[in-house]
């Protein structure tokens, strides 16, 4: 129903002529200022959509004058960054790792980057902090396959294992002592409690002692007399309690018959010489270098 | 139910057409005045603007390698200065405390003395009472402005104008400029400055901040009282009928009217309805409508209206600085005394205390070392060659000293443990760690325990971090760890 405006009695401001129980609205005007910056947010919204990419379309965007794009920006940046850590990436190329690892500066830089380094090309294998898990080394232990010196563990990062593109790759084969027919199921029965009793946890001394000739026999070439391993050869030392793939009877009998070898590619040509000192440096720090 | 009106959309299309969108500013021209509220402001505006452009150029010896500057907030190395007290990054919550106090200390100020700080000290009025004064010398006065305002552009209005224009910008990249002297070393920035060696978010926030001053004291004025500031909305919950306001002795004033020198007053008001207290105001309100959002607070009208009253031989005070209980007990002739003491300023000032208190206790007892254990999650715990267990912690020394500070690592709780840090050769069980001057130095330590004497799965045990060598005032510090190991 159209009426006539009707005027607040005190201010003579026009009030809207819709009303909720009982509340009425006066139609004040807005505060200029407030529109100026109405007015100067439109104005900005197409200067930016001129300078910078704005409008989608079917088969691409507006480019906008200035060319902006995140990628390039974020690439501007790391390249900016990459400057600023040149002084660094100088002195680690030109450091072996027992020199960075005296040089208070250089071991803190190397820590970050191998850290982040790890993070990104070792942990889906040995697991974040190089915990490792069943089949791939814990790197965090004092127990190592082919050696915890700084140098070892460079030529490990540099060449990798069993590593089929890499002349220089560390290699050994244990042989499949059940699967070739080299020793019947009994006889690796009576070696595995053997090995255990190493480390006090053969629950068949008899069987220990049938499987002592056997192992000295097959075994110990490798492995050492006393299960003491050799790095030489990246045979485990069996003499501790850690085990790359399992320590109970089962799996260690499953080991001896038809063994699993670990592969680790070599990082040469994938990461570049001082990313993989600072590996080194890191993997050294985790706890087990030697 | 209420019976619902629709409206018919054309006619309100109809209505809105002579509608105007925005509201029209009403322009504002407050004339000088002279007294005694007067002089109060001026004396508060110099102080208050002489800190401000005084204080960052204050020098305090913090010793060789650290900045001199008195006030000075360093963003890039994450620090900032107030005279003696050194405010880390991770200690912002002293800010927290400030802001309290000066809550608080606005509270009771309100409560006491009503809108003193926008009366007087707001940076809004007093760069508006600035560059009103700068309007005041190129422009003239109220009636020349008003003139001047309605005239065409003549000549002289556009070298008036450009004038008052040019001195204000002046004066907004003064304040701007002098802003970014708090977070710079001042004599160092303005040697830049002269040398145009400046960086360009240094040219950015100088920019800023001029173009912000020029706006709100220029054109924004008391626009940003009424509109925008949110403190003139809630302040009144700080008032009460004892709180000193500026108001109209409406009792005495009325009715008012003109008056003829040498006629009677019987029968009549005091106020002879000159207005000057509408002229002088800043906000542009008449203050004998009654105490209003808009009012700051200022009292310039008092004085306006004190000047007419002796004029007129009338008592003074007709606009009175007065609370309303005595203004009151005034109008029926008895006298009432100010209550400086009620619940509410109680309040107030206990609460005053307490943070202020709380803030200097904190500071003065501040630890000029701080340490964090952090142990690795990653993994918890390492089982090694002979059967022992290794845990793995990151140490963090916050050395907050201007000197090199060494220091003991000890363990205790754990039974038959041995130590390493990463970079140091040596494991025993005692191991040495210094920290550099200024900054968190951080260690990777490793402790070994034998698999026989770990009880259970979760050891806790204590750090122990004592000055080496012994100086005095030297600390000791136990920080709680735990050493994880197998399940038994």
């Amino acid at each position: 129903m159209p009426t006539k405006p009707e005027k607040d009695a005190i201010t003579g401001t026009e009030i809207r002529s819709h009303e909720w129980d009982g509340i009425q609205e006066m139609d004040n005007p807005l505060p200029r200022w407030w529109l100026y910056v109405f007015y100067a947010s439109i104005l900005i919204s197409i200067i930016y959509m001129v300078l910078y990419p704005a409008i989608p379309g079917i088969t691409g965007y507006t480019k906008g004058i200035l060319g902006y794009t995140e990628r390039h920006a974020l690439e501007a940046d790391l390249v900016a960054h990459r400057e600023s850590q040149a002084g660094f990436f100088d002195r680690i190329a030109a450091a072996t790792p027992a020199e960075i690892r005296e040089d208070a500066d250089l071991l803190n830089f190397a820590l970050a980057g191998g850290k982040s380094a790890f993070a990104d090309n070792c942990a889906p294998c040995h697991a974040a902090g190089g915990a490792g898990r069943a089949g791939f080394p814990n790197l965090a232990d004092d127990d190592w396959l082919w050696g915890g010196s700084l140098d070892a563990i460079q030529t490990t990062l540099l060449h990798g294992i069993r590593w089929d593109q890499d002349d220089d790759t560390r290699v050994s084969e244990m042989p499949r002592f059940l699967a070739d027919e080299i020793l019947t199921t009994e006889q690796i029965a009576d070696v595995t409690q053997y090995v255990l009793a190493f480390v006090n946890r053969a629950d068949d001394p008899a069987a220990a002692a049938r499987g002592a000739p056997i192992y000295a026999e097959q075994c110990g070439v490798c492995h050492g007399a006393k299960g003491e391993g050799n790095q030489e050869l990246g045979s485990p030392r069996l003499s501790n309690d850690i085990w790359q793939y399992g320590g109970t009877a089962d799996l260690v009998a499953a080991q001896i018959g038809n063994p699993q070898h670990g592969v680790m590619p070599s990082w040469s040509g994938r990461l570049d010489e001082s990313t993989i000192k600072m590996l080194t440096v890191y993997v050294h720090s985790l706890g087990g270098g030697q | 139910m209420s019976e619902v009106q629709y409206e018919d959309a054309a006619s309100v299309r109809e209505q809105q057409k002579d509608l105007p969108l925005y509201a029209a500013r009403v322009k504002i021209f407050p004339k000088e005045v002279a007294g005694v509220v007067r002089r109060y402001k001026w004396a508060v505006l110099i102080v208050l603007l002489g800190v401000y452009y005084i204080a960052p150029w204050l020098r305090w010896d913090r010793g060789p390698g650290a900045p001199d500057q008195a006030f000075l907030i360093d963003m890039p190395a994450r620090r900032a200065y107030f005279l003696w007290i050194e405010i880390w990054p991770q200690e912002v919550y002293y800010l927290a405390g400030l802001l309290l106090i000066g809550a608080f200390g606005l509270f009771l100020a309100t409560a006491l003395f009503g809108r003193v700080w926008c009366g007087f000290t707001c940076p809004q009025t007093v760069w508006t009472d600035l560059f009103m004064w700068v309007e005041r010398l190129v422009e003239g006065d109220r009636a020349a402005r008003i003139r001047l305002d309605k005239s065409g552009w003549t000549v002289a209005k556009v070298a008036k104008r450009s004038l008052k224009h040019g001195v204000w910008i002046l004066l907004s990249l003064l304040t701007g400029g002098a802003w970014i002297m708090y977070f710079n070393d001042a004599p160092t920035l303005v040697n830049d400055i002269l040398l145009w060696q400046v960086t360009p978010s240094v040219l950015f926030f100088i920019g800023l901040f001029t173009a912000t001053t020029y706006l709100l004291a220029g054109f924004a004025r008391e626009q940003v009282c009424t509109y925008m500031c949110p403190w003139p909305r809630f302040q009144a919950a700080m008032f009460d009928e004892d709180s000193l306001i500026v108001t109209y002795e409406a009792w005495r004033g009325e009715p008012r009217g003109p008056h003829k020198k040498g006629t009677d007053w019987d029968g009549r008001g005091d106020c002879v309805a000159c207005n000057q207290c509408v002229a002088v105001c800043p906000t542009g309100i008449d203050i004998r409508d009654g105490n209003q959002l808009e009012c700051i607070g200022c009292g310039l009208c008092i004085d306006a209206c004190n000047d007419v009253m002796a004029r007129v031989g009338r008592p003074a005070n007709l606009i009175a600085y007065d609370s309303i209980n005595r203004q009151n007990a005034r109008a029926q002739g008895q006298t009432a005394k100010y209550r400086l003491i009620r619940p509410r300023t109680i309040i107030y000032t206990v609460l005053l205390v307490i943070v202020g208190v709380v803030i200097m206790a904190s500071l003065w007892t501040r630890p000029v070392v701080d340490v964090n254990v952090l142990r690795d999650r990653n993994p918890l715990f390492v089982r090694l060659t002979d059967g022992s267990i290794r845990n793995g912690f990151t140490i963090k020394i916050l050395n907050k000293q201007r000197s090199e500070q060494g220091y003991v690592l000890d363990v205790d709780g754990l039974p038959g443990e041995s130590m390493s840090v990463v970079g140091q050769d040596t494991a025993s069980p005692t191991v040495y760690l210094t920290a550099a001057p200024d900054a968190v130095t951080t260690y990777r330590i490793y402790v070994r325990v034998p698999r026989d004497s770990l009880k259970s799965g979760t050891v806790p045990f204590d750090f122990v971090l004592s000055q080496h060598p012994i100086v005095e005032g030297g600390v000791t510090s136990r920080h709680e760890s735990v050493f994880r190991g197998p399940e038994k």
